[in-house]
């Protein structure tokens, strides 16, 4: 067992797959809402994917990785026994976790992954967890089981309505206060327009709402400040201040611009491996 | 007898018509022959003014006079004995302001090419295999971690291992050299060079480790625990901005994420490597000193139409180095002097239109003695930009600080020293960028060297 060598791989739909990694130093030191920085191969890009778990005891961290792009791909395409290149963490300030009294965590699609850890360290610290979990279909609703674990409530919707109730999570959220639950906090992971609205809704209702951000990175470290975002006015670095912000004063319609900056480069990059490879990677 | 009234070889340079299209390194090392002109203009004079000027103290006239008699090896270890970094000190050192300063030919003839000399030893000991490392002292049984690996940590462990210390080195990032690698571009320092210095480290000993965040990955306290002493060489790694309106623009950078981008991750070969980067037509790079120049100069290789340096007093205050300015100029950058910008101005999609800045004339000088700019009122002006990279300065990353509360920092986020130049932290040692927020490579690698030194007394007496 070597350092930064893949342990488990498990497919948890057509694009989303689960790691287990040998990582001793992170996973002693790991804590809710925090990053690592990961590269597969030299000339790769260096890419933020949030802890879903760890295990100090067995030396492991996990993490769960959706196939959005070239880098993400090849993630993905690693094997059992196979190893990442380079591993840097855990990254990030830790979601203050406390007994707020009833929480919202929301997740959408690979965010529920992300939003896991902080669910089952909010339940640990006592609080009563009520959980949104969304997704466009079934299949992409993951770790539910997981999820119920450290929930007292939990409610799946689908844009289809292939699982759980049909639609959106701010109107499954809406129907729970509408039902009289009183919730303090929420905290959301997930694409930026849901998370911008789900907030917006959090705000209406009454509820206090967290969101942990997305923005580009490159060193994880504070020293690039690429990852620049701005909240209550002022500007923050996603990676040493953040990934989670108080979603109060969030500016997402930066967020959205600053982080569609090289879309069209995502693509070249898919093209020029597909080119290389003389295959489709099949992304959505 | 030396000839000094002989013409100062500056050496060659890649034409800059074609060197502003690549990555390759600007200057070329001396040619024997132009190295063996240039030993000749040395006086050897007996009080070395050169080498009391140099922050490492080293051994200029003795290294030069053995190059005059042809012994690369010998010249090669006679700087290695108070530099284990020849290659690196002979391209980015600011001789100008050191040794070649304080040269007595300098007034009359020129000063003798001392970084060019350093560089030729450098290069040429290693293309022969003759540059070699010392031999570690017997090992002492001690344990120190240098944390970070810019050239302080670099410094500082070289000089620890040579005194028969076990040496650790920890990196943050996925390669070794801090800024020397995310901020020099390789057309001033080929990445071969940082590697070869590194991989000389490695031989003598010093045991090296990537993706280690000190104050994330693993604690002060924890570091302590093991080593028996600690360095810290962490750098600035906090870059500042302007605090203008329009500053999280798309297409506004901070010089490290342009630099980082550029030169950490290769962006400019991308799709070959993963990171992208994106250039427009017009850039304006803010600030003046060397990372302006070397973002600029990584600017104008990834083709826009114009690059414009825009800083705030004139050439003559400019802390960048004399070389680095010149070759920007030959390179087509163009320089604005004497302005400030006030707003990124930014179209509805977001995106970088413009800069607007005041004009400014200059004032008083200020307590260094640079003359201050003061803003002429109704001069405002827009300069059209796509791209604007932010490089005034930068601060001490606070990772390790924020962790170890019991690690004093002065109100700039620096470490603070002691007059013994010790932390507050007993086995804590510091240098370079965290000590000082933002300096010269060389003024490092001394930190790094004069800290080694207190570590070894520290360790004799513990």
């Amino acid at each position: 067992m070597q350092e930064n060598e893949i342990l488990l791989k498990e497919q948890l739909n057509e694009v989303v797959m689960k790691f287990v990694i040998y990582k001793p130093l992170i996973a002693k030191s790991a804590k809710a809402g925090q990053f690592v920085i990961l590269r597969g191969r030299e000339g790769g890009e260096r890419v933020p994917v949030t802890l879903v778990d760890w295990d100090a005891q067995k030396g492991t961290i996990t993490i769960i990785i959706q196939s959005i792009g070239k880098s993400t791909f090849m993630f993905n395409s690693l094997k059992q026994g196979d190893s990442f290149l380079n591993i840097l963490g855990p990254l990030g300030t830790p979601v203050e976790i406390k007994n707020y009294g009833a929480v919202a965590v929301v997740g959408g699609g690979v965010g529920i992954a992300e939003v896991y850890p902080i669910a089952r360290a909010l339940k640990e610290a006592g609080n009563k967890v009520i959980s949104v979990l969304g997704a466009r279909t079934k299949d992409l609703i993951i770790l539910e089981p997981e999820m119920k674990a450290v929930s007292d409530l939990i409610l799946p919707c689908t844009d289809d309505g292939s699982h759980g109730q049909k639609g959106m999570v701010t109107d499954v959220l809406k129907s729970v206060v509408e039902s009289g639950e009183k919730i303090n906090a929420g905290f959301i992971i997930g694409p930026i327009p849901m998370m911008k609205f789900t907030a917006k809704l959090m705000l209406d209702l009454g509820i206090e709402p967290y969101a942990s951000l997305n923005p580009i990175m490159l060193d994880g470290t504070g020293m690039c400040g690429g990852c620049r975002v701005s909240v209550e006015g002022k500007v923050r670095f996603a990676c040493v201040d953040g990934p989670m912000f108080p979603a109060r004063t969030i500016d997402f319609d930066e967020l959205i611009r600053r982080t569609g900056e090289y879309k069209d480069r995502e693509k070249t990059a898919v093209e020029h491996y597909e080119k290389d490879h003389q295959c489709k990677l099949g992304l959505h | 007898m030396p000839n000094p009234s002989a013409p100062r070889q500056n050496g060659h340079q890649q034409d800059p018509a074609v060197r502003k299209n690549n990555f390759e390194e600007v200057a070329h090392t001396f040619t024997q022959e132009e190295a063996l002109l240039e030993a000749d203009r040395c006086l050897n004079c007996p009080t070395h003014p050169c080498q009391n000027a140099c922050p490492v103290g080293v051994h200029i006239p003795a290294f030069i006079a053995k190059v005059k008699a042809g012994d690369i090896g010998a010249a090669a270890s006679e700087i290695m004995q108070t530099s284990l970094l020849p290659a690196i000190c002979g391209r980015v050192c600011p001789q100008e302001h050191h040794c070649e300063g304080h040269c007595v030919l300098k007034a009359k003839f020129g000063a003798v090419n001392i970084g060019g000399l350093e560089r030729f030893v450098a290069d040429t000991a290693r293309a022969q295999g003759k540059l070699n490392a010392p031999t570690p002292a017997a090992a002492t049984g001690k344990k120190v971690v240098c944390i970070g690996s810019g050239p302080s940590s670099l410094a500082c462990a070289a000089e620890l291992r040579r005194a028969g210390h076990k040496v650790v080195v920890m990196e943050a990032l996925h390669a070794y050299g801090g800024v020397l690698r995310y901020g020099i571009p390789s057309f001033r320092l080929p990445r071969e060079v940082i590697n070869k210095e590194v991989e000389t480290l490695a031989e003598m000993g010093v045991e090296f480790k990537t993706d280690i965040l000190v104050g994330a990955t693993i604690t002060l306290q924890e570091l302590l625990a093991e080593y028996d002493a600690v360095y810290i060489g962490s750098g600035a790694g906090l870059p500042m901005m302007l605090g203008i309106p329009g500053e999280n623009a798309v297409g506004v950078y901070s010089a490290n994420e342009f630099l980082t981008r550029v030169n950490l991750m290769q962006a400019y070969k991308f799709p070959q490597t993963d990171t992208p980067i994106r250039v427009g037509q017009h850039v304006i790079v803010l600030g003046g000193g060397n990372s302006a120049m070397d973002a600029a100069r990584c600017a104008m290789r990834l083709a826009p139409q114009s690059v414009t340096i825009a800083y705030r007093r004139s050439r003559e205050e400019m802390p960048a180095r004399v070389a680095e300015v010149e070759h920007a100029q030959e390179e087509g950058v163009q320089f604005e002097y004497l302005v400030t910008p006030k707003e990124i101005v930014q179209d509805e999609s977001g995106h970088v239109t413009a800069v607007r800045f005041t004009r400014n004339e200059l004032g008083a000088p200020d307590e260094k003695g640079r003359r201050r700019p003061v803003e002429i009122p109704g001069s405002d002006f827009l300069m059209p930009a796509d791209n604007v990279i932010v490089a005034i300065g930068q601060r001490p990353n606070p990772t390790i600080t924020k962790t170890t509360p019991q690690l004093k920092t002065t109100e700039r986020g620096v470490i603070a020293l002691n007059e013994k130049g010790e932390t507050s932290l007993p086995g804590v040692f510091a240098g370079g960028d965290i000590i000082r927020g933002g300096a010269t490579v060389l003024l490092a690698m001394n930190d790094g060297i004069v800290a080694a030194g207190k570590i070894k007394e520290y360790l004799e007496n513990k």
